[in-house]
């Protein structure tokens, strides 16, 4: 399969999902160029799964228009799942199977032949380093091994794009990082990649595009770099001694949010080493006791808080 | 290759992934062979006798009552076996294996036509156990070498029937043990019918129901072809209603999986 280069791998326009009365996709407008890492990040329930479901044709969508590797997904879904791979937030692999026998039950159903579907297996063993895996079954695999064969198993077919929900999530850092090293080559070999995470720090390294995704609907969308620029740059936070130095701290500082029963305030600030020096000044002139003190560089909270103007686990606690 | 062609292909590779299932979970099909020939035992060895007597045949007795009850016991083999198909769609169905499939393309239809001639394979195997056991006991058919292909053709459409169904059932369930309880009237019915005893020994509202429920004619119609006793109508009933089930169980399952898979 060609693609021009201005062809986008993925685009989605306006799209609708429900379960019930509860509303999970309002409206996304979505586009992905091809050979690059899309990721869409967001906190748990904010409609990720879905629109990854969505556009692997798993499930149908209420409204919009989608394509997916040139293709229509509604018009088109066998088109689309022949250029697709899609690795779960839970792997899909079959446990009663040893990881060799998933990789050739995959190159059976890609009709590749005897030969073929036990080179691409082999190879793919060795590249995943499941080469020990090969005659296990998938039933006794550690986690990071698990998600190794799953995205193996998808990638037999040789997909064009690749769906990524949540890849790391539960992964130890180092089998993250050795995920991290997989996409990073895929995505050199001129596949398109969406990925779903949590993590900011993940799609900080891997993504050229990030779009936040908040109830269902994009609430920011660009770089990496673009992104931080929107959010605060994190926060020093100092321990008081009692209430009146909370007190007069909180007047010296002026903007900034206190905890009056912990004796905390925040204080925005980008964590340099200046930027701490001349706080500790400030309190240092007004003889201001100061008992404890951590820095906070941003993270998805902060992001969240940023775009939306509510903590990402709000939604946890409405439920 | 045509299209045509890679459903064949699928199904296939997913028949072999299906035996595959069964070599490395044997206690599914122990318990499809087990359990029918636990029941044969326990009613020829344990109750045969008075069982027997109570047929007033020529040669009552335990040897009278084997003879009767073998083909309700092949029957109920068919019913267990369906439930061990329950289980393996409903584990397929709880693991993310399924959803990998519905991205891929492949024919929808292969999954399942895979697991069903999956289980008829079981449930043929298992019949075959479960009459070598019989013959172990003693069991002699009368049958010909017609009778024996009717018996396998009628064992067959039964299987195909249930099976399906059950495709459905697997499906239609959340969990595993769902899956596994939800068939087990379907276990119950030989009992409630001609299998293990001859309706007209019934009270009169459990007769009506053991004489009107599709267990019967299949059960009959076996009878007939294995110890050559008269099949009469009933080889067309079972027939019918044979085809009636697996009608309904195949639209049913279909259905089932081509619905959207429930959001997490």
């Amino acid at each position: 399969m060609t693609m021009t280069a201005s062809t986008p791998a993925i685009t989605a326009v306006g799209l609708r999902k429900s379960f019930g009365d509860q509303v999970v996709l309002d409206g996304i407008d979505l586009q992905v160029a091809e050979g690059t890492v899309f990721a869409l990040l967001g906190p748990n329930g904010a409609g990720k799964t879905t629109t990854v479901q969505i556009l692997s044709t798993l499930i149908g969508a209420d409204g919009g228009e989608m394509r997916v590797a040139g293709h229509d997904v509604v018009k088109e879904p066998d088109a689309v799942r022949a250029a697709i791979a899609v690795t779960g937030q839970f792997s899909a692999v079959d446990n009663l199977l040893t990881g060799e026998e998933n990789l050739i039950l995959m190159a059976d159903l890609h009709h590749l032949g005897r030969r073929e579907g036990r080179r691409r297996a082999a190879d793919l063993l060795e590249r995943f380093d499941l080469a020990e895996a090969a005659t296990k079954r998938a039933v006794t695999f550690s986690g990071g091994m698990r998600r190794r064969l799953d995205l193996a198993m998808g990638l037999i077919g040789e997909p064009r794009v690749v769906f990524l929900d949540e890849p790391t999530t539960g992964l130890d850092p180092r089998s993250r990082r050795t995920m991290w090293q997989i996409i990073r080559d895929l995505v050199a070999g001129g596949v398109t990649i969406f990925l779903t995470t949590q993590y900011l720090e993940e799609a900080d390294h891997l993504a050229d595009l990030i779009a936040v995704l908040d109830r269902g609907k994009l609430v920011a969308e660009g770089t990496s770099a673009e992104l931080k620029r929107l959010v605060p740059g994190g926060h020093i936070s100092l321990q008081l001694a009692d209430p009146a130095g909370l007190e007069r701290a909180a007047r010296t500082l002026g903007e900034v949010s206190r905890d009056d029963e912990q004796l905390i305030l925040q204080v925005p600030s980008d964590g340099g080493v200046r930027s701490l020096r001349a706080l500790l000044g400030r309190l240092d002139d007004e003889s201001i006791a100061v008992e404890g003190l951590s820095v906070h560089t941003p993270d998805l909270d902060d992001v969240f808080l940023a775009l939306t103007g509510h903590p990402d686990n709000q939604k946890e606690a409405v439920r | 290759m045509t299209t045509l062609a890679y459903t064949v292909s699928d199904a296939a590779t997913m028949l072999r992934r299906s035996l595959r299932h069964m070599l490395r979970y044997p206690s599914l099909t122990f318990f499809v062979v087990g359990i029918p020939v636990v029941l044969m035992l326990l009613f020829v060895c344990v109750f045969g006798g008075t069982m027997g007597a109570g047929l007033g045949g020529a040669s009552s007795g335990r040897a009278e009552y084997l003879r009767y009850v073998v083909p309700g016991i092949i029957v109920l083999t068919v019913a267990t076996a369906a439930q061990g198909t329950a289980i393996s769609i409903a584990m397929d169905m709880t693991e993310g294996i399924i959803s990998r499939f519905r991205t891929m393309a492949i024919s929808r239809a292969s999954v399942l036509t895979g697991h069903v001639v999956g289980s008829m394979i079981q449930t043929m195997l298992g019949i075959a156990a479960v009459i070598g056991a019989a013959l172990l006991l003693g069991f002699r058919p009368a049958a010909g070498p017609a009778g024996w292909i009717g018996a396998i053709g009628v064992l067959a459409m039964t299987a195909l029937a249930l099976i399906w169904l059950c495709v459905a059932l697997g499906m239609v369930t959340k969990s595993v043990e769902a899956a596994s309880n939800l068939p087990m009237p379907l276990m119950l019915l030989p009992f409630l019918g001609s299998g293990f005893v001859p309706t007209a020994s019934m009270p009169a509202g459990m007769r009506w129901f053991a004489e009107h429920q599709p267990f019967t004619p299949i059960i009959e119609a076996l009878r007939g072809l294995l110890t050559g006793a008269p099949v009469g109508s009933s080889a067309a009933v079972a027939l019918a209603w044979c085809a009636g089930i697996t009608l309904f169980g195949y639209l049913w399952a279909r259905a089932l999986y081509n619905r959207d898979p429930v959001a997490r």
